[in-house]
């Protein structure tokens, strides 16, 4: 980004405490953050996407990033929604980026090749895990992040179409390992399992 | 009736598997241009439901799947429920869905004119006969907006290679590995067995391993006969990723670790003395 003379805002919808996270992308290098305020109950993915885009409509970002898919609830699908809404192209799961002359060129796995895209900005991008290694927070960068004010929001959700009803622990299948010994000496057993199995 | 999105794949024959538990299937695959492009998907998916009016669309959870899906549920602004095991066909529909790859389940209720679900990989089995079912090819009728966002060029995989989610064996390596030259060893046990190599989170942000290696919640979900883990402790977002594995053997100092108590098959001790063993074992 600094290669390109820009500038990042961060922004992520959560409760209050999430406010954090902000800080820690400012203490990294966003100039700003915006934080859409929830009161710790579930959003949809519908709902969150509408919220994005309320906040981000006509402020002239020539890029929008999300995440692949959140760890948790594991939607797939806020960046795309976001995108649709904005008419914006949008490429997911990218691993790199290369921006040159308003064209991102951008790269995603396919069996065990490349997928290469070239998009025109302004587009939205959701990027994977392993794009880049996140630099270390820097005692300068914290002292910044703290004097930052965070735009705070509070968006009403909009009705989506999946409602969580309760969250289950899927049963513990329980352990059922055969120990084939300890130590080099196990190898002749571990051979035998081997070809057992069809394998080697 | 369910429309069933069928591409390439074992996903799809859990895909199908899934959606015949539901009712009726009618399975078609998208013949819509040369190269992929995930609008030009979301258009077939939507004048196929235009022209069936299925009661729910279900496709695979693989990247294409959960693309295409996406970007249909955003133009008809229907929700999409994502990695769902299981469904009820009410209205409004029940759902369990995985949460934390599959550490968690979430039981939620779907609701729209027509239900849209991805089903998570490797979380149910495939039954053979669902190979049986005609899948009809489906021609969309395209626009240039369609096109807009295609895959511009490829990077074929290297010839030889094999990847890690179609290997048959995988040899995975954690921090008890030690260094990215322990690897080695790793290797020339994959290679024996035909097999790929993969690394925890930790390896690969250690540097030991390339990203696109790591298996887990943020890389690789695998599914091989058998995967060999070694030095590698089992956190829950590492097994989500093995868990497809049909047969996993841990070679682990602690007998206590998690990886473990996932294991089919154990060996306690230190890997830089066991795998080299196994090996010559092999050679014998």
């Amino acid at each position: 980004m600094a290669a390109h003379g820009g500038s990042a805002t961060a922004l992520t919808l959560g409760p209050p405490e999430a406010a954090e996270q902000l800080r820690n992308a400012l203490a990294m290098g966003a100039e700003s953050a915006i934080l859409l305020e929830t009161d710790g109950r579930d959003w949809d993915s519908q709902a969150t996407a509408a919220a994005i885009v309320e906040a981000t409509r006509g402020g002239g970002y020539d890029l929008l990033l999300f995440g692949n898919e959140s760890a948790d609830s594991g939607g797939y699908q806020v960046g795309i929604r976001v995108a649709h809404a904005l008419g914006l192209p949008c490429v997911t799961g990218i691993k790199s980026i290369a921006v040159e002359n308003g064209v991102a060129t951008v790269r995603r796995e396919a069996g065990g090749g490349w997928e290469i895209f070239e998009v025109a900005l302004p587009a939205v991008l959701t990027v994977k895990e392993g794009i880049n290694l996140p630099r270390y927070l820097s005692l300068p960068g914290r002292l910044r992040a703290k004097k930052t004010e965070i735009r705070r929001d509070v968006p009403t959700p909009v009705p989506g179409g999946l409602t969580k009803l309760r969250l289950v622990v899927p049963e513990d299948e329980g352990s059922r390992v055969e120990f084939l010994g300890e130590g080099p000496t196990a190898a002749p057993r571990v051979v035998e399992v081997l070809r057992e199995l069809g394998i080697g | 009736m369910i429309l069933c999105l069928v591409e390439p794949g074992e996903l799809s024959l859990e895909a199908l598997t899934f959606a015949r538990r539901l009712g009726t299937v009618r399975a078609f695959s998208i013949e819509a241009c040369e190269e992929y492009a995930p609008g030009a998907w979301a258009a077939a998916i939507v004048q196929l439901i235009e022209r069936h009016s299925p009661e729910a669309v279900v496709a695979a959870g693989s990247d294409r799947g959960q693309e295409a899906m996406a970007h249909a549920a955003a133009r008809l602004d229907l929700a999409l429920a994502a990695n769902c095991i299981s469904a009820e066909l009410d209205d409004p529909m029940t759902v369990v869905r995985q949460r934390w790859g599959g550490s968690l389940l979430e039981e939620a209720e779907l609701s729209g004119r027509v239900k849209l679900l991805t089903v998570a990989p490797h979380a149910i089995a495939a039954e053979p006969d669902v190979a049986e079912i005609e899948v009809e090819p489906f021609v969309p009728t395209l626009s240039e907006a369609d096109l807009a966002v295609r895959v511009a060029r490829r990077e074929e995989p290297q010839t030889g290679a094999i990847s890690l989610t179609d290997a048959r064996v995988v040899v995975g390596g954690g921090r008890g590995v030690g260094s990215a030259e322990g690897f080695a060893l790793l290797e020339e046990l994959a290679a024996l067995l035909g097999g790929a190599v993969g690394g925890s989170r930790v390896v690969t942000n250690l540097g030991w391993r390339d990203h696109s290696d790591q298996v887990g919640q943020t890389g690789a979900r695998i599914a091989p006969d058998l995967y060999i883990a070694c030095g590698i402790s089992g956190a829950i977002q590492h097994i989500v990723g093995c868990k497809g594995a049909k047969r996993i053997l841990a070679i682990n100092k602690d007998r206590d670790a998690p990886i473990v108590a996932r294991a089919d098959y154990a060996v306690v001790g230190d890997l830089h003395e066991i795998v080299p063993a196994v090996i010559a074992e092999l050679r014998r």
